[in-house]
């Protein structure tokens, strides 16, 4: 009963908050909504019983990225003139992207009401242990059977991570006041910098 | 609890449900009620190393100022910036204080005493936790104004930066429990030294993680030396600087609840939780409840006591410690801590 009704909260949530996140004219009540959406998504894992997911939607998800595409949206300056005129000129395209969305979504109902595809049942499929966490199954998977690939996702997120330092980073100029010597500035002691001077009435002094 | 509402002639799943409702609100007005408290405690700490009195005139040695300030607040009237964008403004105090309630679910206040025991508690935390920063950008935001845009900035940077710390020293502290859940982290630690003491802090690899993990607290609640977010000096209040009335007691008292979760949170997974700090036989009849409270208070006095003592950092100091020093760091101690469970054989018991 309250499971069902969690459910339903959950699920509508999402489905409201995605529909919301087309419909609101300002891009930063969009990327809010797109929050509330991952948020209920947490929630409807948390229902099916893989708690670990749900949390680890809201920390990778909601905690880190969603703040980010926040962060960029916040700073832009909308011209909402702009975009509506915009509208116009992309509309066709626009129809076109819908239409095939369409129409790939009936041909993926219409083939799952003539009854689904069947899928060979793998002889080495991971046994489903009730015994044990989610987090604890989750691990001796990825660790165990799946370590090679893990490595190599791994090595995929590197190699995108150096890619992305080399595209953004920039010689400083020579000459440039930008570096800063933190060893420096934390021994600078206040002999160094400041002089006291007693200087006598009605002369200015020199430093 | 369940079962006193099952008593009642309810069905299971009804009893849960009032039984989880009641256990949110006496949760929720217990911490209420210490925010009110620890607000007057810290205005009397920092009063006493400035040598002046603090509060001292509401109730007996002002113990009722928060209250009344409280009050006061309460009966001020809420202004809404002509510019300011309506919902969002109003709706970000409501965040930050709900956010910094629902962390406490599963923080255990004494062997079973806990809202919710799942398996997932202190990612649950770190998920809570993580959600704090909406508050404030939000409002930096929808405050339409030049200050609170900026804190908003800075918030959302250092919240992320020191966020990535915290969850490299909450690994460490997993490794050696071996759970996520808080319950049986508080237990891995009974007798963690020699048998004698009891938490993590004793822990020669553990101890420096500790200290990092403490000002990482300090960063991620934006406490002195971190408070650039509210920085007087240069930003006026901070996000808070358009808010007033209840809108902006919510914002304070939400910062403060999140400090004490930072405390406790400090008190789990490194002192014992509610275990006493010795293990020995009479220091058990002492009830859990008052040591895990005692030991959060120690460490919010030291949360006071810095706030009196340090300067504040400068902005890309604060940037450079939380990227250049602490997450090296954290990571090393992370290869480090593992290779010497694996070493010892921890994981095949």
């Amino acid at each position: 009963m309250i499971q069902t009704l969690a459910f339903y909260l959950f699920a509508g949530l999402v489905i409201a908050s995605a529909v919301m996140v087309i419909l609101s004219r300002n891009p930063v009540h969009s990327v809010l909504w797109l929050i509330l959406a991952f948020f209920n998504a947490a929630g409807l894992m948390v229902l099916v019983g893989a708690e670990f997911i749900a949390m680890l939607l809201v920390i990778v998800y909601v905690g880190a990225v969603a703040v980010l595409f926040l962060f960029v949206v916040m700073m832009l300056d909308i011209d909402f003139a702009a975009m509506r005129a915009g509208f116009v000129k992309n509309f066709p395209l626009g129809i076109v992207v819908a239409l095939i969305l369409l129409a790939e979504l009936g041909l993926g109902i219409g083939a799952y009401g003539a009854g689904g595809l069947e899928l060979g049942a793998s002889d080495e499929m991971a046994p489903v242990r009730d015994d044990v966490s989610n987090i604890a199954s989750i691990g001796a998977l990825l660790y165990d059977d799946y370590i090679i690939l893990f490595e190599v996702a791994g090595i995929i997120l590197l190699v995108a991570m150096i890619g992305a330092i080399v595209l953004t980073y920039r010689e400083p100029k020579p000459g440039a006041r930008g570096r800063q010597d933190i060893g420096k500035q934390i021994s600078r002691r206040p002999e160094e910098a400041t002089v006291l001077k007693n200087p006598e009435y009605g002369k200015g002094i020199e430093l | 609890m369940t079962e006193f509402f099952e008593g009642l002639g309810m069905s299971y799943e009804w009893a849960w449900t009032v039984a989880t409702l009641v256990g949110i609100l006496a949760i929720s007005l217990i911490v209420m009620f210490s925010v009110a408290m620890v607000i007057y405690v810290d205005r009397k700490v920092l009063g006493a190393i400035m040598l002046r009195r603090g509060p001292n005139v509401v109730g007996p040695f002002g113990l009722l100022q928060s209250f009344a300030d409280g009050l006061k607040v309460f009966l001020q009237e809420t202004i809404i910036p002509s510019a300011a964008n309506k919902g969002i403004f109003l709706l970000a105090p409501i965040i930050t204080f709900t956010v910094a309630l629902a962390a406490w679910a599963v923080i255990p206040f004494a062997d079973g005493v806990v809202l919710a025991d799942i398996n997932v508690g202190l990612l649950y935390i770190l998920a809570i936790s993580s959600l704090g920063v909406y508050g404030v950008v939000m409002s930096g935001w929808a405050s339409n104004s030049k200050y609170p845009f900026f804190s908003a900035m800075r918030a959302a940077a250092q919240m992320i930066s020191y966020e990535v710390s915290i969850g490299f020293i909450l690994v460490c502290v997993v490794l050696w429990a071996g759970s996520f859940n808080m319950t049986d982290i508080v237990m891995a630690q009974k007798g963690h030294g020699l048998g004698i003491v009891n938490g993590f802090f004793f822990n020669p690899l553990l101890f420096p993680i500790f200290v990092v993990f403490f000002i990482c607290a300090l960063a991620e609640t934006a406490r002195a030396p971190f408070d650039l977010t509210e920085a007087e000096s240069e930003l006026v209040a901070g996000y808070q600087t358009e808010y007033s009335s209840m809108s902006f007691a919510l914002f304070w008292l939400g910062e403060y609840a999140n400090i004490l979760l930072m405390c406790s949170l400090c008190t789990l997974l490194f002192v014992g939780g509610w275990l006493p700090p010795i293990e020995w036989a009479p220091l058990y009849y002492v009830p859990g409840i008052v040591w895990f409270l005692l030991k959060t208070f120690g460490f919010f006095l030291v949360f006071s006591w810095i706030w009196a003592t340090v300067p504040r950092y400068r902005y890309d100091q604060l940037m450079r410690l939380g990227w250049k020093v602490f997450l090296p760091m954290s990571l090393i101690f992370v290869a480090l801590i593992s290779g010497y469970l694996m070493a010892t054989g921890h994981f095949a018991k």
